[in-house]
């Protein structure tokens, strides 16, 4: 007689029923440990996302420009010392001396430490700024700072590499011109990679913490 | 310690020069100008060979009934003088001439100082030494010609009577 219900005969016994919930409890685990997996990686990301890998690898690269003395200084001259380098021009009144200012002080804040890192200060106007120019515009921050310049085209590779900017503004009705150009200083390890940026808008307080950072 | 000193020093011709600004007897209104300026502690800052601009800072005051305008200067240490301001955009320094001036409002004050308005002092004839103090004629719209004397601080100065290097963070 054929069953009415052939369904029923499929119903597990009571053994096969506990294996099931023993199979459903190891899947359900299964999935746990899947979702706190995701979790774990969501959390852990942000250290490692392609992102912030690719922009510190971003800044920073080959670049060679000359220093006051006439020596050529690259960025392969440089590993081995971290260095905190900013872009600027001499005839610029206002960010490019209270920057380096601000990183003399704060050089000085940082006692012995401070001799452990560069400052660097790449003239963006090698039309008007010569090494020699930079050299004794540095001077007067009375710290040792390095001053460079080269080229229109070697000026460019190195604000290139550094994703910096810059730019010549006409004034006096285009007889003269001043430059527009980035304001942050590029922290960079002893390897020449990027490890943090100082804003210019930033507290001191902050700054001294990176720089501490990058020569510790 | 002679930081402070020397600062309380700069401090004190700065307002000794404000105190000659303000006298009856310099130029600042005529009995027909609605305006009446008065400049306070300006000062620049000190330059090397070869860097052949500096910005010179300054606080001006209108104290009349109309509003003034300053529009230029000059200097016996600079080819020219330009009104500027400079803005941040984006961690990009961007500074711009006034081609119009800078406006000084009755019955109000504007402060030239670092990260905003500033007059530059183009084709500097020789450099600034900190310490020393340097003529700067003022041209208003309104008041005509106001005489300064700009005391040259160090490179890194922030604002008159700051001693170089400390405070919180870049004004501006």
């Amino acid at each position: 007689m054929a069953d009415p219900f052939p369904e029923l005969e499929e119903e597990p016994s009571p053994q096969r029923q506990a294996e099931g919930l023993k199979t459903l409890r190891l899947a359900l685990w299964g999935v746990v440990a899947l979702v706190v997996g995701i979790g774990l990686v969501a959390m852990l990301a942000p250290d490692r996302s392609p992102q912030q890998a690719t922009y510190a690898d971003l800044i920073g690269g080959p670049f060679a420009l000359t220093a006051p003395d006439g020596s050529r200084v690259t960025d392969q001259t440089l590993k081995g010392t971290p260095f905190a380098i900013f872009f600027g021009f001499t005839r610029c009144p206002d960010v490019c001396p209270t920057t380096l200012s601000r990183m003399a002080a704060l050089r000085k804040q940082l006692g012995a430490d401070g001799d452990k890192f560069r400052i660097v200060f790449v003239s963006v106007d090698p039309g008007y700024d010569s090494p020699a120019d930079i050299g004794r515009y540095v001077e007067l921050f009375g710290t040792p700072i390095l001053g460079l310049t080269g080229t229109d085209a070697e000026v460019n590779a190195a604000v290139k590499a550094y994703r910096a900017f810059y730019q010549k503004v006409p004034t006096n009705g285009g007889a003269d011109y001043t430059i527009d150009h980035t304001a942050s200083v590029y922290l960079m390890d002893a390897s020449g990679k990027l490890q943090s940026i100082i804003a210019y808008d930033e507290t001191d307080a902050n700054a001294l913490a990176k720089l501490k950072r990058l020569v510790g | 310690m002679i930081r402070i000193t020397l600062a309380a020093a700069l401090l004190g011709s700065t307002i000794l020069l404000a105190a000659c600004n303000e006298a009856p007897e310099t130029p600042a209104a005529t009995e027909t100008a609605a305006s009446v300026i008065a400049v306070t502690e300006p000062w620049s800052r000190e330059t090397a060979e070869g860097q052949n601009a500096g910005g010179a800072f300054m606080t001006i005051a209108n104290t009349g009934t109309a509003a003034d305008r300053l529009t230029g200067g000059s200097t016996p240490v600079a080819g020219r003088v330009e009104i500027h301001t400079m803005s941040m955009d984006g961690g990009v320094m961007r500074m711009r001439q006034l081609e119009d001036g800078l406006e000084v409002p009755s019955g109000d004050e504007v402060t030239l100082k670092p990260g905003s308005f500033h007059v530059m002092l183009m084709d500097l004839k020789q450099p600034l030494k900190a310490g020393e103090t340097v003529p700067l004629t003022l041209t208003f719209a309104g008041a005509g010609t106001v005489e300064t004397q700009l005391v040259v601080k160090p490179a890194g100065e922030m604002a008159p009577g700051m001693t170089h290097g400390e405070g919180g963070k870049p004004h501006g």
